[in-house]
């Protein structure tokens, strides 16, 4: 059966996230021959429309108003309903982001729908199948949705996005919103993280460990982190020893990423932080403990001293990249 | 202040998952309060010891939860409530939200936190759920929070940036790591625990019928990663081990 399907895409800073055109990929799947709808929520979304296009949807509606410039459940939730309300899409499916995993709950809720968060994987099929992590990736579980709307939040990083094609036009409509009051109103926002690369969306991660020592010891592993345009990650162990913000966490608690490429420096390889990044694609473990945990799991090992190693890395990395 | 927490038992984080006929098997598992639950009856305590007022911790699930809700009581809580969800079919987050929401029906509420997800099913639907069904917003992955004068001044973590949000009471937060040190019971607390007011109720207590909350999902397979098999120690001095290293990773894995 074919599936009108709405995709929900996401702003950040004025572009458009990687993960918007990862859920068109989805919507494709799941839409199963039916439209694929995106639709943008934001105050200036000028040419982002075109660009959803581009990565597959058939149509694109953008939703314009003052009171969408930052993010509120409040706000989205009253843009979304109308949209759907007139739209009447079979499935909906958002990027599990901050914002996609704060939204979709409320809007469930309010749809009185099934949600199945955080999905990594879609077996296509009549009823198709969602495939997600429990216990922060030490076991899946394979879900359906019995009946009704597919409601789907899926993870940064697993499902591919559709070449683009620069060719393909679609219909980019205005959707006129009528938006109340909001209940939460956001005062501020302050950027903490450095490079920019959010670590759910990273594709590489240099992850350090209590082996860092200090906050200083963060900074070569930054540097490498910048030379592969990725983001920096920390343990608990870090985290807890105080050098380093608690939001760089990954982990059971904490986040669970899925880079290609997950460096970790000085990290032990407990449990819980095995959790949060064993379903990386590849992992390079840097240790001076030969017998550390974390080199069970990594495909490449070295064993020697981080603030040797690492910049050594960044190093050879550069030159490389440079001739490539 | 009439303050409310959302508690969860979970798998202590140590644990490893075992899969038996597609369910994981709590056989032997040893049990916890959800960590970032663990934040939010901290983070209740403190609000109480400042503002006065009353700290309730609910838990859906079952029997056996009523350690954790003693260990809550413990740490400074005043009563518990254990709603018992045996019984309900395709138990997911909407069933949990819908029983709470009937809970939630008959009482004065001033703020609900939760934790921002549990360490188990990991989806942190129920918190928006709960509050969207009870009509009062909700603010997510807090890291602090102040009230006056019936106002929430909110630090939430937002992918690593920090955003500051207001709202009017009642609301419902749900805690992120970074909000506070959730302190140890103390012995005195855990004797006092033992005396404080624990009710379990039943579906029916909240003229709930099992098929009202069944879930509208439904789990068909459950099962664990492929083992990943140790990889590659490189040898040689230290320059060679990266130079190998940038080659690899570039030819042979090719992620960069």
């Amino acid at each position: 059966m074919a599936r009108k399907t709405l995709v929900v895409a996401e702003v950040r800073e004025g572009e458009l996230r990687h993960v918007s055109f990862e859920a068109i990929a989805a919507g494709k799947k799941i839409a199963n021959g039916g439209e694929v709808i995106a639709v943008i929520c934001g105050d200036q979304l000028a040419n982002l429309g075109k660009t959803l296009g581009q990565y597959g949807a058939d149509r694109v509606l953008t939703v314009e108003d003052e009171k969408l410039k930052h993010y509120t459940p409040d706000g989205y939730k009253q843009a979304l309903k109308q949209v759907i309300d007139s739209e009447e899409p079979d499935a909906i499916i958002m990027g599990h982001t901050s914002i996609g995993k704060d939204l979709s709950a409320g809007l469930a809720a309010r749809l009185n729908s099934a949600l199945v968060s955080d999905i990594i994987d879609i077996e296509e099929g009549s009823d198709p199948l969602f495939i997600r992590p429990i216990y922060s990736g030490k076991a899946f579980e394979k879900k359906r949705i019995k009946e009704g709307l597919i409601f789907v939040t899926i993870r940064p990083n697993n499902i591919e996005a559709l070449d683009i094609d620069e060719s393909r036009e679609v219909p980019v409509e205005v959707f006129d919103v009528v938006i109340k009051d909001l209940r939460t109103v956001v005062k501020d926002i302050v950027k903490k993280t450095t490079s920019g690369v959010d670590l759910s969306e990273a594709k590489v991660i240099v992850s350090g460990g209590r082996g860092v020592k200090n906050a200083d010891g963060f900074k070569p592993l930054q540097e490498l982190a910048d030379v592969l345009g990725g983001a920096v990650g920390a343990s608990r162990a870090a985290c807890d020893a105080g050098y380093c913000d608690y939001s760089l966490q990954i982990g059971q608690t904490g986040k669970v990423v899925t880079p290609d490429l997950y460096i970790a420096c000085g990290i032990s390889g407990a449990i819980q932080h095995l959790a949060g990044m064993s379903s990386s694609k590849v992992i390079v473990a840097i240790n001076k403990d030969p017998d550390a945990n974390i080199f069970s799991i990594a495909d490449y090992g070295i064993v020697g001293d981080i603030f040797e190693v690492v910049p050594l890395l960044t190093q050879y990395f550069k030159e490389a990249l440079q001739q490539a | 202040m009439n303050i409310f927490v959302l508690m969860k038992r979970t798998f202590d984080t140590e644990e490893k998952i075992v899969v038996e006929n597609s369910r994981v098997s709590d056989d032997g598992v040893e049990f916890i309060i959800n960590p970032y639950d663990e934040f939010a009856i901290e983070e209740a305590i403190k609000l109480k010891e400042e503002h006065g007022g009353e700290v309730t911790v609910v838990t859906v699930g079952e029997e056996e939860a009523e350690k954790e809700l003693r260990t809550a009581l413990a740490m400074g809580a005043d009563k518990a409530y254990l709603i018992n969800n045996e019984d309900v079919e395709n138990y997911d987050q909407s069933s949990t939200s819908e029983i709470l929401a009937a809970f939630f029906k008959d009482k004065e509420v001033d703020i609900i936190l939760g934790g921002n997800v549990s360490n188990d099913n990991g989806t942190g639907q129920v918190g928006p759920r709960l509050a969207e069904k009870l009509a009062i917003p909700y603010v997510t992955t807090i890291v602090g929070l102040e009230i006056s004068d019936r106002k929430a001044t909110i630090e939430r973590d937002v992918e690593g940036d920090q955003e500051t949000v207001e709202v009017e009471l009642p609301v419902l937060v749900t805690a992120q790591q970074g909000l506070n040190e959730p302190r140890y019971p103390s012995l005195p607390g855990i004797m006092k625990a033992k005396k404080k007011p624990l009710e379990v109720l039943e579906l029916d207590d909240l003229d709930l019928d099992e098929d009202e909350v069944e879930g509208l999902t439904e789990t068909v397979d459950v099962f664990l990663p492929p083992e990943k098999q140790a990889g590659r120690i490189l040898e040689g001095e230290v320059e060679e081990q990266v130079a190998e290293l940038v080659k690899l990773l570039r030819t042979e894995a090719k992620v960069i």
